[in-house]
């Protein structure tokens, strides 16, 4: 999986990056309106130019662009910007997804935003969810939760969906857009596509999922993922995830079995997320639980500035455990003044022990 | 039998051999096309349900064993284990890849609490769950000498002691006059009737629980008619001997009933032996009591028949082991190694014995009613018997 390498420097994709968008401007200007129709000629256009490769995990400004910033402690890349590669998705885990953020395919569209393009796949697919235990899961990009779509207050996001699975589906994001484009009634059947196209507003923390009925099974399939609006300017920098609360309903009763976050039980347990004293860790958290009411998240010798829905720059209040209903997220942001081994779980001790636990191994 | 049409149907003896042979072969071959693609046609694409039978549950100081099969139509994965809702650390040997009917132990060491409930589930790897619940936690006798007393000594309670009490009617029963011994008799036939459908009642629940795959009730089936069978044919066997003309037939039927008693009781020793194990009576002391006012009724039943004849100490004796020690072996079989299908098949054996004693006293009473078998006191009779067993019944139904 030659995909998955290092990037040697910063510079290099840095400069990667500014390429692609130079390629990209001439296709984008044909794409002028955006019919559903020709959603598939785009996905073959991105899929052909772009093999993006980024080094991701902190973001900066450059320009007028939010663009990652190699990060000391991610060592990840994501190769998944503005496309889905199935092979690629094959190789994607809790910890890369920790840090997988999809910028989309960049094009500068003038007042200090862009065009961003993004393509999102739907499919069945099975997901091994815990240690042997497989998941019939409806995937969006081959993983469960969805990607992590990413862009700044104003961009004009392009999202071409494509229905490779068995069900009709959509996509419904949360946020400010016109009807038509909320992913309700244009029912998008098995393999036909449909493009979403709207302004990120405001900046904030947005889930997306299906939203075809029954609801219920269609997100708890595993069909919901996040939108990041960051605002211009983009908050500090820090070390930046994204964690998604969910359960598993691994045997379809319409009841969980067990939960996790970021797809797997018990993952950040056995593989702690390493950061350092000091470091500034901001966190995305999303909570999209069904059958539960409530889920939560409590840090351990720690408390954390929480900013709900991540709709303001002042946090609301300083905490070390917080409780969130189906649909609910917000930021954390924090950092660790003494080295060790740190929990993080949900307080509902019922889903800690099956599974929604893991580990910040805080490093000197 | 009509000779001549018996030979026109004669084949030589290799033409004989072929038509025995034949549908063998042709089963051999249907076989051998199913494993060789010729069971496409009606194999479904979605995957054949996953069935795991939970065996039995053992509680160690700090850990949980079970011991598991696979009592489905195809492997099975073994992923997760929960204890009370909580993925829990679980070791399964020798695999968790379970062939069909496969057993494998799951040890899961876990500080459980002495008394509390609960509730454990193993999960495949398509997700679904099999769930044990422990009602009561109490830790699994390991056949120790104390143990083995323990147990000896309820099997004592329930089995010898009640059947002991019942045999010391027989003076008493002697002093009756015949209408009064053939009530007895009745009474007898009325509490094995009671016995003996309680037995098959139970025996369908067990049998119910078992796993499909091990039919259950056509296992009732064959422990009942083999009893019956078996004991019909000591019965023959006895009073075809050269010397039966001395014997008393009533000491032969006394035995059988002795014998079928004797099974029900081991049946019965089976369910306190698993029952005091797994912690499920915890509280024995009143129960054993009421099993042994409940059997005490069949040593009477043992010694209705003897009431005209005269019989040694040595007999009675014998009569009240073969009666009541089978419950002590039960005890210790249900303790130390209870299995739901040996649990089965002795309700079974029991009932078919019970049932077939049921038939020899009927028919031992037929010889000496002088055509009134069902005069008011005998229909008494074994409505009392059965009024009886019932009413002493609620003692143990706990």
């Amino acid at each position: 999986m030659t995909s998955f390498e290092k990037p040697d420097s910063l510079a290099i994709s840095r400069r990667r990056f500014l390429h692609r968008g130079a390629i990209t401007v001439a296709g984008a200007a044909a794409l002028t309106t955006f019919p559903a129709q020709k959603a598939q000629a785009c996905m073959e256009c991105l899929t052909e130019k772009l093999d993006g490769k980024y080094p991701i995990g902190k973001t900066t400004l450059v320009g007028d662009q939010v663009v990652p910033v190699s990060s000391t402690s991610a060592s990840v890349t994501v190769p998944l910007q503005g496309q889905y590669q199935p092979e690629l998705a094959e190789a994607m885990d809790p910890t890369r997804y920790l840090t997988a953020f999809d910028y989309g395919r960049v094009t500068p569209r003038g007042a200090g935003t862009s065009q961003r393009e993004y393509l999102v796949v739907a499919e069945d697919k099975e997901i091994e969810v815990a240690k042997g235990l497989k998941f019939p899961a409806w995937v969006y990009n081959g993983f469960m939760p969805g990607p992590t779509l990413r862009a700044t207050i104003g961009d004009r996001l392009i999202i071409y969906f494509e229905n490779r699975g068995s069900k009709p589906h959509t996509i419904h994001f949360h946020g400010v857009h016109p009807a038509n484009m909320d992913g309700v009634f244009e029912v998008v059947p098995e393999g036909k596509t449909f493009t979403y196209d709207f302004i990120a507003e405001p900046f904030g923390l947005f889930p997306y999922h299906c939203h075809m009925m029954p609801l219920r099974k269609h997100i708890s399939r595993g069909l919901y993922g996040t939108l990041i609006v960051d605002p211009n300017p983009p908050r500090p920098t820090a070390t930046e995830m994204i964690m998604v609360m969910h359960g598993l309903d691994v045997d379809l009763d319409m009841e969980n079995e067990f939960y996790a976050v970021n797809g797997v039980a018990n993952y950040y347990a056995e593989h702690p997320i390493e950061i350092n004293v000091g470091e500034k860790v901001r966190i995305y958290l999303s909570n999209m639980t069904e059958f539960d009411l409530v889920n939560n998240f409590h840090l351990h010798a720690n408390m954390f500035d929480y900013y709900p829905n991540g709709t303001s720059l002042q946090p609301a209040e300083l905490t070390d455990t917080i409780n969130l209903c189906q649909g609910q997220r917000g930021i954390l942001e924090f950092s660790y003044k003494y080295p060790g081994m740190y929990m993080f779980h949900a307080h509902t001790s019922e889903f800690a022990e099956l599974g929604w636990m893991g580990f910040f191994n805080v490093k000197s | 039998m009509d000779a001549t049409t018996h030979t026109s149907f004669r084949l030589s003896k290799s033409l004989a051999v072929l038509s025995a042979i034949t549908p063998l072969v042709l089963l051999a071959g249907l076989i051998w096309w199913f494993f060789h693609g010729g069971s496409q046609l009606i194999e479904r694409p979605v995957p054949p349900i996953e069935q795991i039978s939970i065996r039995r549950v053992e509680l160690k100081p700090g850990e949980f064993k079970l011991t598991i099969r696979n009592t489905g139509p195809m492997p099975v994965e073994m992923t997760l284990v929960t204890v009370d809702e909580a993925i829990w650390k679980a070791e399964f040997s020798p695999s968790p890849h379970l062939e069909r009917l496969q057993e494998a132990t799951v040890r899961i060491p876990f500080d459980w609490v002495s008394g509390d409930p609960y509730k454990i589930e193993l999960f495949t790897a398509s997700g679904l769950s099999f769930e044990k619940e422990i009602p009561v936690a109490v830790e699994t006798p390991t056949p120790s000498a104390r143990m083995f007393l323990v147990f000896s000594a309820m099997g004592f309670y329930v089995g010898i002691l009640p059947v002991a009490f019942g045999i010391l009617w027989l003076p008493f029963l002697r002093q009756l006059g015949k209408r009064w011994i053939n009530f007895f008799l009745s009474f007898t036939i009325g509490l094995l009737v009671f016995l003996g459908v309680d037995a098959l009642h139970e025996g369908f629940e067990v049998a119910g629980a078992l796993p499909g795959v091990f039919s259950g009730v056509g296992l009732l089936a064959i422990g009942f008619l083999l009893a019956f069978l078996f004991i019909t044919g000591i019965d023959q066997f006895l009073r075809s001997r050269p010397d039966a003309e001395g014997r008393d037939a009533s000491l032969i039927l006394a035995y059988m009933i002795a014998f079928g008693i004797g099974i029900h009781n081991l049946g019965e020793g089976l369910a306190i032996g698993s029952a005091y194990a797994s912690g499920e009576i915890a509280l024995g002391a009143l129960l054993l009591l009421g099993f042994t006012i409940h059997n005490t009724t069949e040593g009477l039943a043992i010694v209705s028949p003897l009431a005209r004849s005269r019989v040694r100490l040595f007999h009675l004796a014998l009569l009240g082991i073969v009666g009541g020690a089978p419950a002590i072996l039960g005890c210790w079989m249900g303790g130390f190694s209870y299995s739901d299908i040996a649990s089965a098949f002795f309700l079974a054996i029991g009932a078919g014995a019970v049932f077939q004693v049921v038939w020899s006293i009927g028919v031992q009473m037929m010889k000496t009613a002088e055509g009134n078998l069902f005069h008011l006191s005998n229909a008494a009779g074994l409505m009392l018997g059965m009024v009886v067993m019932w009413a002493t019944a609620l003692l143990v139904s706990a």
